[in-house]
């Protein structure tokens, strides 16, 4: 029974790679619809992928920065930065006093460097400053009115207007990819499935002759269900082999100069993790592909 | 008990045409048997719907045993390995040659590979084509190509061989051949049930002929009895 079985798959195998061969014209319209709708799928996963983490990235740098009232007594920071810890949405907090301000700048440029060099601890024009992270973004306007609220508190500074403005660009970005990722996926399933059924079409004559000769259903299914599953892994090649080299490339420049804000996703292992879903959205609408325009011819 | 019983069968197409009428017909095991009459009669979908490639409106068709008209789309294929057919066209696959298309009935059950060499090559032996087993269907004749879907029929070792007009396309000559080999198959102990438009054929071979008209049974000769008939 075993033997049988696997003799009956090993056939079943055979004859896909024999029939995918023997009507290659047919074969390559497939895979061919397979290639192109693969490489959209998977430049808009890298967009989508990308897009996300730029925004991720982007969120962990925002920063509230706390001026605090000149001539304030260290007793006074230190009532501030407990008010400040008790808010809610506050995750960390980093006291930076002017002075060491003054050193960054100083480290930072020459020219800061020859200004202040000469500067007295009390003529530094700086003011003490907290620097503030918050949990949700989205609320972080919120919290910087209450820390403005504080008593000693001179201003806040997050960037307002910016931040709120740049979050809703990727929130609209980010919709918008994940729907066209969906979308396009439906469209490759749909494409698939009707260059097979014209490849199968033109052998429903095959089909005829199997049923004859007292071949069940699913003996004939399965012959074209692996080779609905070659095609999908010879359609998936191409783009996989693109988004892999494209995107290594493509890491390697330097984006800084064009989107100095974009931060790519690193390639290890982010491609293989797209060529992988590439290749499974291939064999699965490629099998799945096969298996419906087959049943069409079963019918009497 | 026969080997093929129908009772009351009537099939009605869903154009609305009455292709077969309250139609009541046994064979029995062994026998060779002629369904003639004019184009439209009913003789073709009476085998069609033997090896059930169509279901009758109504009656039943037994065959074997097995409640043909009642089987389901995909139990067909239980029927399908106990009959062979063969059609006016052939139906060759034209991508493989002649040993393929016999062996390919025997592979899709998984039979060992030495099992089906036995066997294509005695059927190819008994249909005449044991040298030809390596020739693709464009580079035969059609009576070679007929005795090649013959062979496909038989390699099974069926009970019942159905031939819708196998000799319709072939030249009268090449059509004797053929029905050599079905006479030869016959006298191995199997069933043969035969479409033709053929008399010469029917009058000669002496066998038990039915004569359909407008979808009925008109008349059913015993063995013998058409050639004296003077239709």
């Amino acid at each position: 029974m075993l033997m049988k079985m696997f003799r009956i798959l090993f056939r079943n195998i055979r004859d896909a790679f024999k029939s995918v061969w023997r009507n290659f014209s047919l074969s390559l319209a497939s895979i061919t619809s397979i290639t192109i709708t693969l490489l959209v799928v998977a430049f808009s996963l890298i967009l989508t992928f990308n897009v996300n983490y730029t925004a991720e990235m982007l969120a962990q740098n925002i920063e509230i920065v706390v001026f605090v009232e000149k001539g304030v007594e260290q007793e006074e920071i230190t009532e501030i930065e407990n008010k400040i810890t008790v808010i809610d949405n506050v995750a960390t907090l980093e006291f930076k006093s002017r002075v060491a301000i003054a050193e960054e700048y100083m480290a930072d440029s020459e020219v800061f460097a020859v200004i202040m060099e000469g500067w007295d601890e009390d003529e530094i024009p700086l003011q003490d400053t907290f620097i503030v992270r918050v949990n949700d973004n989205e609320e972080i306007g919120k919290t910087a009115d209450e820390i403005g609220d504080i008593e000693g508190v001179a201003a806040t500074n997050y960037g307002r207007g910016m931040v709120e403005q740049l979050f809703g660009v990727f929130e609209i970005v980010q919709t918008a990819s994940v729907v066209a990722v969906v979308a396009l996926i439906l469209v490759t399933a749909f494409l698939i499935s009707n260059t097979i059924k014209i490849t199968i079409f033109s052998r429903r004559r095959e089909i005829e002759i199997m049923r004859l000769v007292g071949a069940s259903n699913l003996n004939i299914k399965i012959p074209f269900v692996f080779e609905g599953l070659f095609l999908g892994v010879l359609g998936a090649i191409i783009p996989i082999a693109i988004t892999i080299y494209a995107y290594n490339s493509l890491y390697t420049y330097d984006l800084s100069m064009i989107m100095p804000i974009v931060t790519l996703v690193s390639p290890e292992p982010f491609v293989y993790q797209i060529s992988g879903v590439l290749l499974i959205i291939g064999v699965v609408v490629g099998m799945f592909g096969s298996w419906r325009a087959v049943q069409r011819h079963l019918r009497i | 008990m026969a080997l093929i019983e129908l009772t009351k069968v009537k099939k009605i197409y869903k154009s609305g045409v009455t292709a077969v009428q309250e139609l009541n017909l046994s064979i029995e095991r062994g026998e060779f048997v002629f369904v003639i009459g004019p184009t439209g009669c009913g003789k073709s979908t009476l085998i069609r719907m033997l090896y059930r490639e169509e279901k009758p409106s109504s009656g039943r068709i037994v065959l074997g045993g097995v409640e043909v008209s009642k089987l389901r789309n995909n139990k067909v294929f239980k029927i399908r390995r106990k009959i062979g057919v063969v059609f006016q066209d052939f139906k060759l696959l034209e991508g493989a040659n002649v040993y393929e298309n016999v062996a390919f009935a025997l592979e899709i059950f998984g039979l060992p590979k030495a099992e089906i060499h036995n066997r294509v090559v005695k059927a190819l032996e008994l249909v005449g084509l044991k040298n030809r087993a390596k020739n693709y269907p464009n580079q035969l004749s059609g009576g070679e190509q007929q005795r090649t879907a013959i062979a496909r029929a038989i390699v099974n070792d069926p009970k019942l061989l159905i031939c819708d007009e196998p000799t319709g396309n072939l030249d009268e000559e090449t059509s004797q051949e053929i029905i050599a080999v079905l006479e030869e198959i016959h006298k191995m102990g199997t069933t043969v049930v035969m479409v033709t438009h053929d008399r010469d054929i029917v009058k000669r071979l002496k066998k038990r002929v039915i004569l359909m008209d407008a979808g009925r049974v008109l008349r059913d000769f015993k063995e013998g009895e058409y050639a004296n008939e003077n239709v």
